[in-house]
């Protein structure tokens, strides 16, 4: 998740983990979440939500380049993109998955912050770009 | 008038110890679940309920053939009781030549009502991490009271 977290190397972040903030099953785009790996359950990993259900994505790397997230399901990136086991590696995953948000960092002292929605605007998923274009045409 | 407000205190802090009490049970070690639908007939009807435990679901010690309670994949609201088929590995014949292998971390469930029950075969395999929990017996109604694991 560099450079949103841990971006020294030899330094951990510690981050405070809301489980209320998911229990409406509201997962919004940009939220650093926390879920249990679709691959290993005895694994947590904490990813960058890129797109909800029915947002076109276009992918880096998975089998298909542009993908639209299935009923129930999110696309989850990390921010170190290409060094990350993310949905470009397992394709979308299961909101059921998802344990908590990430909402603010703890420790160490020196990184004390509430941990803002944030997407880059090359990952904004396709369905919102052309709509955004749209908009600029409108104007 | 002080000895209510302590005696008040003092029960207030019994439910909340009880409460607490309550709550890890049912989460990490056993509960009672109502299956509503048709896809698990014979083996469950509607309105069945069940008692389940979490352990298995905690430790990753599900086998082949156990009934299980998880999350739908498709609806995190909502959960589904489901017969395991398949493990990480395994692989499941899907339609007449078809064959599909189970991805590591997952599971395939199906319902034993194979016409009428909307399963792995819709939505592919499961992930273990959508896993609650693994049905133990019946305890309603009371004259079907009977064991679900063999």
């Amino acid at each position: 998740m560099q450079p949103a977290l841990n971006p020294d190397k030899d330094q951990a972040d510690y981050v405070f983990l809301n489980r209320w903030a998911i229990k409406s099953n509201e997962i919004r785009r940009g939220d650093i979440i926390s879920l249990i790996s679709p691959k290993d359950p005895g694994q947590k990993i904490i990813k960058r939500v890129v797109g909800v259900e029915g947002d076109l994505v276009a992918t880096l790397g998975y089998r298909k380049e542009i993908i639209r997230v299935p009923e129930g399901h999110c696309w989850i990136e990390g921010d170190h993109t290409g060094h990350s086991m993310d949905s470009n590696n397992f394709g979308p995953v299961s909101i059921g998955l998802i344990t908590a948000k990430a909402s603010c960092i703890v420790w160490p002292p020196s990184r004390w912050q509430l941990i803002h929605s944030f997407l880059p605007d090359s990952r904004v998923p396709l369905n919102l770009v052309s709509k955004s274009i749209i908009g600029i045409v409108q104007f | 008038m002080r000895k209510f407000i302590f005696s008040t205190i003092g029960s207030v802090g019994y439910i909340i110890k009880y409460g607490c009490v309550a709550h890890c049970t049912f989460e990490y070690v056993g509960d009672f679940v109502m299956c509503s639908g048709p896809s698990m007939e014979p083996t469950i009807y509607s309105d069945d309920i069940l008692l389940t435990e979490h352990i298995s679901a905690l430790t990753q010690r599900i086998s082949r053939g156990d009934i299980i309670i998880a999350k739908c994949p498709t609806n995190p609201k909502q959960q589904i009781c489901k017969r395991v088929v398949g493990l990480p590995g395994d692989k499941i014949r899907v339609g007449f030549a078809d064959s599909r292998i189970v991805p590591v971390g997952h599971v395939w469930l199906q319902g034993d009502n194979t016409n009428n029950s909307t399963d792995s075969r819709s939505y592919g395999p499961v992930p273990q991490g959508l896993i609650r929990s693994r049905a133990l017996c019946r305890v309603w109604p009371l004259k079907n009271a009977s064991l679900l694991t063999n």
